[in-house]
């Protein structure tokens, strides 16, 4: 059976399509729902093994980015989620949906977050576009373990903070820190390597189980041939980095 | 916002301050400080930003700090502080508190309202127990001298004054708090008629003076005999309608004006003298007609044009200007602009789908002395900020990517900088024509109205003065990129419904309100609206502001009564409002109703058939002492990297990536290009993502040349924007443009005079290029009046006024996105070519190039390809070289004989490409020259005739060319 997800909508929400474009390239197949549908019927999610929650503005990240969203999901679906998760299934949240994972306390979860970490506005204080290199620094089942990745960064507020430094070394040690910012050769830098001044330069967050992530960097906008700045003067038999994200998600359950 | 006591006694309003735990948090607090040092307050030490929320209602301190907590503060980076209204004084440290003036819309504090409620709730409390709340920002400035320095930076770079509203403290006693709450106020819907009868032409003018109606004597005279014959003299609301609809911004009175020309003649010496019976009937559209391709769907008739895309879907283009409200509110005239043009999309046949924006703007130099502005006028730093961030904020939260951008430096533009916003969109060919049918109900989707944008239509009429920020303030509007959003996604709902279209006809509500929008979907029918019906954003509108608004974010459709429930739960659905206001219906008569009273009654033939055709006169004769492009005669490393920083060729880069120019995974060739981020000629996007089929998206805009001659202008936009999809492997007989026109003062007969050379030179080329306009728009007077103790002053016309200015816009189907050619080079051992036409006036022979090159791209010959525009072939070897990380050896003796270097290498002119040659030999082809070959090592060298003139690390060109907008900006 084909691995089915779900990916959530709300107001502001506009990066579903291209979400469901690529998880239909990797063998998946998806439905697209208002937040509010969830709302109403959560236990549809056991239909699901795959939940996604795209990248956008949702409510316009009036308040603070992904705020409202997560509100929804920590007033009206806690538990849902909570037994989404602990059921084997995969949470993916992409740049907004991040923002809303983070907020709503589902990565890098409370035994170390508690609160204490937030995505907050990036140092150069403007909304940028670029693509960045990621080196997966610790499994989950969103990584291949097949080595670098290049994607592109889409945010205003993207930047790991932490209220207090041992907060980071929690989430070394206990491997929450799913992708970290580095240079071409793998090795960290300042601006624009690390494009938001993230604290260890963390692009991704995962969770206890390995199975939820929160990815600033879009991977769905790498999925096709054309979509690398540089695919002019590269291989076309290359595989899309942004693909491979959602490739082993989906292998995931055919193991 | 409204509220009501609740009369318990228990009302309190608490302030929640939020603030950043970490100075380096504060960016808000960082970017207002650089504002203040570009505003020469060097001084200033810092300025620290603080969110305010204020809640009304039956609350107490634990539960606002609950709420607090868990909602709008962020504790791992935020600290809430929280009082009672009143008791959160300021210290010491001078601070300015910023709110939205009373009936502006507060997005952030609807949401907030229905957040916090829903917390409420969910701890068991009620939700009334909040009855408003409202947003703001504090900030705390450091080091400055006194409070007349404090108003300086308040009104410079923290209020917008149209808008917000500021209470300084620190200095002395604080202003007292303004009230906030806006208590509902009756209108007084007394119907007011005008006594216009017998009135003569003194009369008539103050009339329109009177009531901004921005009509000429002839128009008020026709409006005046129409009155006499119905004998009755017309309502107030009745006399907007006629000047919204007859406005230069709706119906393009001088461009469709019925022209006579004496003059130099087009292309060929010598004097000619000829009639334009409809001057753009006569150039624009003439060259569609005769042209008469096929796939063109649908030209000049809807909001946008449209073209075939594939066997399935058609493609829309519009592009629109935004510049008075730009010119004097940036943030929200560009945001407005956009969003206008996204409805115009939105709006186009049954609905489109935004897939692409574009923009281009035109300013005066960021660097341009502080003390040297006008009164009225904005320092084109905060312009083109503000401009930049209004584009930005309004595309990427509706999702929509941003892909093509020019801004261009000028003098000129000071007073009257140009805001030009594109938009692009996908629909099914099979809904791309409309039709109003009498019966619909009329339904207004979207936001409310309110009294945002009033007169921005007429006041887009005329020209700029000192005193216009303040009287037209109300002309400019906020937008709420995500309630256009939830309107898009019920559009495209209602559009694709189970059994059928629910809608019969759509179009947006933009200038002129619903009085333009319903007026033109049953121009050729009638309609009844009951303005009462229309929902509002708060109580006390006139009926006859309700009709003219201009409030953003909504839509008006003609729909099947028997549709109009369906329509209703999908606009729930999507958490927005859709409302009958009105029905369509065959009396040739549009009534105006509020309530049961008839309020306004007009014949729809005259309404739009009425106005009379203007007369206008034009001339124009060639300048003898124009003075050309200022090029240096010599070129050495020095003079190369100082032209790489001239911000007219300097990387666009900072604005840029300021766009999500990648959202809905589309994205095929980027604006930015290569390793080292060169500047794509054109970019490509992939609007169906199952599908390799691509759309090439470029422009042309030449200004300056309009000094010398708009005829050649016109010829040169369309060329670059021609070159600018070519290069990139866009299909040259699948090309389609547009045209957008700003001028200056056309009641001068060399203006338009000048104004017909650039539509004859527009058509010229377009017939000679096959390349079809599919949509226009213009915009005119822009001018800036200012007193002549300034002008004196300041070194300043007295009458500042653009040149004139015709952005041509392109887009062009490409079969294969896999197909496609960037200009960064690509190979070490390939040869670099300069192709060009030896005229550069015989357009045919210019054409016969575009088609060559094109047919090269296409057959796999060329691995880079990059236009010769702004900065000659000097920058476009440099830029070559930068987008990559190999270098180029050229010789350039071929290229001209007996011209200076500077001229050589730096100047302008049309139909000049640099290709890179894949392997294979190079044509025997005239209008080939072979440069020089592509460099392993990334070094720039060029030499002419065996002599040296540059040679320059790429490194060293890339840091010049890339920092030098960001260091004019003050970043």
């Amino acid at each position: 059976m084909a691995c089915r997800v779900l990916i959530l909508r709300a107001a502001g929400t506009n990066g579903e399509h291209e979400a469901e474009h690529a998880w239909t390239l990797a063998g998946a197949t998806c439905e697209i729902e208002h937040v509010r549908v969830l709302r109403e019927r959560p236990a549809m999610l056991s239909g699901f093994q795959i939940l996604t929650i795209p990248g956008g503005f949702s409510y316009g990240d009036d308040i603070a980015a992904g705020a409202v969203f997560a509100q929804d999901l920590t007033l009206f679906l806690a538990d849902a989620v909570r037994g989404f998760v602990d059921g084997g299934g995969l949470v993916l949240g992409i740049c907004n949906g991040f923002q809303v994972l983070m907020r709503a306390g589902l990565v890098p979860g409370v035994d170390v977050g508690g609160g204490a970490v937030t995505l907050t506005q990036n140092t150069s204080g403007h909304f940028e576009d670029r693509w960045v290199h990621l080196l997966p620094t610790s499994g989950c089942a969103f990584s291949d373990g097949d080595g670098m990745l290049c994607l592109p960064v889409a945010h205003a507020e993207g930047r790991l903070v932490v209220r207090d430094r041992d907060v980071v070394g929690a989430m070394e040690e206990r491997g929450r820190i799913a992708f970290r910012y580095v240079d071409a050769e793998g090795e960290p830098g300042g601006y624009p390597i690390n494009p938001n001044g993230s604290v260890r330069d963390v692009a991704g967050l995962t969770d206890a189980t390995g199975r939820v992530l929160g990815l600033m960097p879009h991977p769905e906008r790498n999925v096709h041939l054309t979509h690398h700045p540089g695919w002019t003067r590269l291989s076309r038999a290359r595989r899309p980095d942004g693909l491979r994200i959602f490739s082993a998600a989906v292998a995931h359950f055919k193991q | 916002m409204v509220s009501r006591e609740t009369g318990d006694g228990a009302v309190d309003t608490w302030r929640v301050r939020v603030v950043p735990r970490r100075g380096d948090f504060d960016v808000v607090g960082v970017e207002k400080l650089r504002d203040v040092h570009s505003l020469g307050m060097g001084h200033v030490l810092a300025v620290r930003s603080a969110k305010n929320y204020e809640l009304r209602g039956r609350l107490d301190e634990v539960i606002v700090r609950r709420l607090a907590d868990a909602l709008l503060c962020d504790v791992a980076s935020e600290r809430a502080h929280v009082a009672r209204v009143g008791e959160d004084v300021p210290g010491d440290v001078p601070t300015v508190e910023v709110f939205y003036r009373a009936g502006v819309m507060d997005p952030v504090a609807l949401t907030a309202l229905a957040s916090l409620r829903g917390l409420v709730v969910s701890w068991g409390g009620s939700a009334e127990a909040i009855e408003a709340v409202r947003t703001g920002m504090r900030f705390e400035v450091e080091g400055v001298a006194d409070r007349a320095e404090l108003e300086r930076i308040a009104r410079g770079v923290l209020v917008s004054d149209w808008v917000q509203q500021a209470t300084l403290s620190g200095f002395g006693r604080s202003q007292e708090a303004s009230r906030w709450v806006t208590e509902p106020v009756a209108a007084d819907q007394t119907v007011r008629t005008v006594a216009i009868r017998g009135v003569d032409d003194d009369g008539l003018n103050a009339i329109a003076r009177d009531g901004d109606l921005f009509l000429n004597v002839e128009e008020m005279r026709a409006i005046e005999r129409y009155y006499r014959t119905l004998e009755r003299d017309p309502t107030d609301i009745e006399l907007e309608t006629l000047a919204q609809t007859w406005s230069e911004h709706c119906v393009h009175k001088t461009l469709k004006a019925d022209v006579w020309y004496e003059g130099d003649d087009f292309g060929r010496p010598g004097q000619v003298a000829v009639r334009f019976d409809d001057l753009l009937r006569a150039t624009i559209f003439e060259a569609t007609r005769r042209l008469d391709r096929d796939w063109c769907l649908s030209v000049f008739d809807d909001n946008a044009g449209v073209i075939a895309f594939d066997d399935v879907y058609g493609v829309a283009f519009k592009v629109e200007t935004h510049n008075r409200p730009s010119a004097i509110e940036p943030y929200g005239g560009a945001a407005t602009g956009v969003a206008g043009c996204i409805r115009d999309i939105m709006g186009c046949g049954l609905g489109a789908k935004p897939v692409a924006c574009t923009d281009v703007f035109c300013v005066a130099d960021p660097r341009w002395a502080v003390d040297r502005l006008p009164t009225g006028v904005l320092h084109p730093r905060r312009v083109l900020r503000g401009v930049v961030q209004g584009v930005r904020d309004y595309g990427n939260r509706m999702g929509i990517p941003t892909v093509n951008v020019a801004v261009l430096f000028e003098k000129r533009y000071l007073t009257n900088p140009l805001v030009f916003c594109g938009c692009l969109g996908l629909l099914p060919r099979d809904m791309v024509s409309k039709e109003t049918r009498a019966g619909d109900c009329i339904v207004v989707l979207g936001g409310r109205t309110g009294r945002d944008g009033i007169h921005g239509a007429t006041f887009s009429s005329g020209g700029l003065t000192d005193r216009h920020a303040e009287d037209f303030a109300h002309a400019v509007q906020i937008g709420h990129p995500i309630e256009q959003k939830r309107v898009l996604e019920a559009v495209l709902r209602a559009r694709d419904a189970e059994g059928g279209c629910l809608f019969s006809a759509i179009t947006d509500c933009g200038a002129g309100g619903l009085s333009s929008a319903v007026g033109e979907m049953g121009a050729r029918l009638g309609a009844t609206v009951w303005l009462d019906k229309v929902r509002l954003k708060y109580e006390g509108l006139r009926y006859d502001e309700i009709w003219i608004s201009e409030a953003q974010e909504r839509m008006v459709l003609s729909v099947p009564p028997g549709n109009v429930d369906r329509l209703r739960e999908i606009a729930t659905a999507e958490e927005t409002e859709a409302t009958v206001i009105g029905r369509f219906e065959e009396t040739g008569q549009l009534r105006l109703m509020y309530g049961d009273r008839l309020v306004g009654e007009l014949d729809v033939a005259f309404l739009h058939d009425g106005l009379p055709r203007k007369k206008l006169k034009a001339t124009w004769s060639r300048a003898a002492d124009v003075r050309g492009e200022m090029l240096p005669d010599g070129v050495d490393n020095k003079v190369f990297l100082h032209k790489l920083h001239e911000l007219n060729i300097a990387s666009k880069g900072w604005v840029i990536r300021q766009y999500d120019h990648e959202v809905q995974g589309g994205s095929a060739v980027k604006p930015l290009v290569g390793p080292g981020a060169g500047p794509s000629d054109a970019a490509v996007i992939r609007p169906v993502l199952t599908s390799d089929r691509g759309l090439a998206i470029g422009c042309g805009i030449c200004p300056t040349v309009s000094d010398r001659d708009p005829y050649e202008m016109a010829i040169w936009a369309v060329d670059e924007a021609v070159r600018n999809v070519v290069c990139v492997g866009g299909d040259l007989s699948r090309t389609a443009i547009l045209d957008n026109f700003c001028w200056g003062d056309v009641t001068r007969e060399e203006s338009v005079g000048a104004l017909v050379r650039a539509c004859v030179g527009a058509r010229d080329a377009a017939i000679a290029y096959g390349t079809p306009f599919v949509s226009g728009k213009d915009s005119l007077s822009n001018q800036f009046a200012m007193s002549e103790e300034e002008a004196e002053r300041f070194d300043l016309p007295r009458n500042m006024e653009i040149p004139g200015t015709l952005l041509i816009s392109s887009m062009s189907v490409v079969a294969d996105v896999k197909r496609c050619v960037t200009m960064d080079l690509k190979r070490a051992g390939a040869r670099l070519v300069h192709v060009r036409s030896a005229s550069q006036t015989d357009l045919d022979e210019m054409y016969g190039v575009h088609r060559k090159v094109a047919d090269w791209i296409a057959g796999g010959r060329v691995l880079s390809a990059h236009d010769v525009s702004d900065g000659g072939i000097g920058v476009a070897m440099a830029e070559m070289c930068i987008a990559s990380d190999l270098g180029l050896t050229v010789d350039v003796a071929g290229v001209g004989d007996g011209l200076d270097d500077g001229v050589l290498l730096f100047g302008e002119r049309p139909c000049a490409y640099l290709l890179e040659w894949a392997d294979g030999d190079v044509p025997d082809d005239p209008l080939i020259s072979v440069l020089g070959t592509v460099e392993q090592e990334a070094r720039l060298t060029i030499d002419r005739g065996g002599r040296r003139v540059v040679s320059l690390a790429v490194e060293d060109m890339r840091t010049v060319w890339s920092l030098a907008l960001e260091r004019a900006m003050g970043v």
